[in-house]
């Protein structure tokens, strides 16, 4: 219950963090807050030779909320986005999901953009990312950086499109945009535990308020949060008169559950169901009301 | 063989300690062996069960979910430096003892520290937040009814007290 030694990098600025990686490649793992990469080091499920601590690069440290929507900067805890009331006011889903992310003082200290690096297929922030739309900017040394957009930084359970050498130096949630809801459910064993199952959904109306997208990306349901638009199964109706047991029925139909000791693949896909329906109904009521 | 040591400087509980850490060890560990603060216990070592929350800068984080050599030059509070500065009880820890919110005592110290911040941020918790503030903390004796109930008390002793002064 220790971790294996390895050689410890504490970079000033992205600059070196990113030659450090580069030199340390495939070898180098990166420290941000540490609550799901130190768990696996003290269980030597992971033993990597070089550790890159980038908690003294303050510039990573940011949560700038604007217009087209919110960056969460490498070192930005889960509580400072979870308080930050400009970022919760561009991007509702961000605080409504964050919520959901562990316990209070586990988000004192992990990170927003470590949970999507881990891309963790029971974990929240890659559902929101996913429904959402956004990205994640990796940089490289000597190579500048890219935006991979979260439908492809998904690749697989635990496994992310961030290659060896690269750090992700931010991710991008697009703000919330007029007659639009958004809306999170999930259902854990334990508050704070990972979920059995749970939806991220946003619906968007039009001027005469029928349905016009809607979408949905589903924890703990498949190897990586897979975006699902269920926008034909609404069938361009207004909110109210949706058909939405049938459409929450089509989401069930299409995730990919497995079974494991803390729930059957068939009851996780009725959870499904049944969290997909709740999702989407609050989004579309706030989507109404938006 | 021998493993790279770093010199770092902590702030604990009040007082500058140094010492020199492998990059691998653990907050927790540093503070018990190294600096012999035995008062943080060590449970689960992954973050599940909150026995070894301690506060940094303030704020209660997991310390087998840090390390060390990560928090050097920051100010650490374990439960031994949550006393009052004339050396009797806090109110928090008053609270866990009139309220019976112990039995075995091996989580004590991470409530102890995460319930202290919980008041701070919020004087006059309710019966939700209360639960919610201690989520992240096991007990595996107590049904955490009296430790819901200690909440409570310490947050009317902090509330008498300040009422006083």
């Amino acid at each position: 219950m220790k971790p294996s030694a390895f050689d410890y990098h504490a970079p000033r600025d992205v600059g070196e963090a990113l030659e450090i990686l580069a030199a340390t490649a495939p070898h180098g793992k990166v420290l941000a807050g540490g609550q799901s990469l130190i768990p696996l080091l003290n269980m030597r499920l992971a033993a990597p030779a070089h550790l890159v601590d980038i908690n003294r690069v303050p510039e990573l440290d940011t949560i700038e909320a604007g217009g087209a929507g919110v960056r969460v900067g490498a070192l930005a805890r889960h509580a400072a986005v979870e308080r930050s009331d400009s970022a919760a006011r561009a991007q509702p889903l961000l605080r409504t999901a964050l919520r959901h992310v562990a316990h209070p003082v586990i988000r004192n200290r992990g990170t927003v953009v470590g949970s999507l690096v881990h891309a963790d297929p029971s974990a929240e922030m890659p559902a929101v990312l996913v429904v959402l739309g956004g990205s994640v900017r990796l940089a490289r040394h000597g190579g500048g950086e890219r935006d991979v957009p979260a439908a492809d930084f998904f690749t697989g359970p635990m496994e992310s499109a961030a290659e060896p050498g690269e750090l992700a130096v931010s991710a991008f949630f697009p703000a919330l945009t007029p007659r639009t809801g958004t809306a999170f459910a999930e259902v854990a064993r334990r508050h704070g535990d990972y979920a059995v199952a749970g939806v991220a959904a946003v619906v968007s109306l039009d001027d005469d308020l029928r349905i016009r997208s809607a979408r949905v990306a589903c924890v703990s349901v498949g190897p990586r949060p897979a975006p699902l638009d269920v926008t034909e199964e609404c069938g361009g109706r207004p909110a109210a008169t949706v058909d939405w047991p049938s459409v929450a029925r089509a989401v069930s139909l299409r995730v990919d559950p497995g079974d494991d000791i803390h729930a059957t693949a068939g009851y996780r896909r009725h959870l499904t169901g049944v969290l997909a329906e709740r999702a989407l109904r609050v989004a579309a009521g706030e989507a109404a009301d938006g | 063989m021998g493993e790279k040591l770093h010199e770092i400087r902590l702030t604990v509980n009040g007082v500058p300690r140094e010492t020199r850490v492998p990059g691998r060890r653990l907050l927790s560990d540093c503070l018990r062996h190294d600096l012999g603060l035995t008062g943080t216990h060590v449970g689960c070592e992954h973050g599940v069960c909150g026995c070894c929350t301690v506060l940094l800068d303030g704020e209660p984080v997991r310390s087998c979910l840090t390390f060390a050599v990560t928090v050097d030059g920051r100010e650490i509070t374990t439960v031994e430096g949550l006393r009052e500065p004339d050396g009797s009880l806090s109110p928090v820890q008053r609270a866990f003892s009139e309220s019976h919110a112990l039995q075995c005592g091996f989580c004590t110290p991470g409530f102890l520290c995460t319930v202290t911040a919980l008041l701070r941020d919020n004087p006059a918790p309710s019966d939700d937040e209360v639960v919610e503030g201690i989520s992240g903390n096991l007990c595996r004796c107590t049904g955490y009814q009296n430790i819901v109930k200690a909440v409570h008390r310490a947050s009317e002793l902090m509330g008498e007290a300040e009422g006083r002064s």
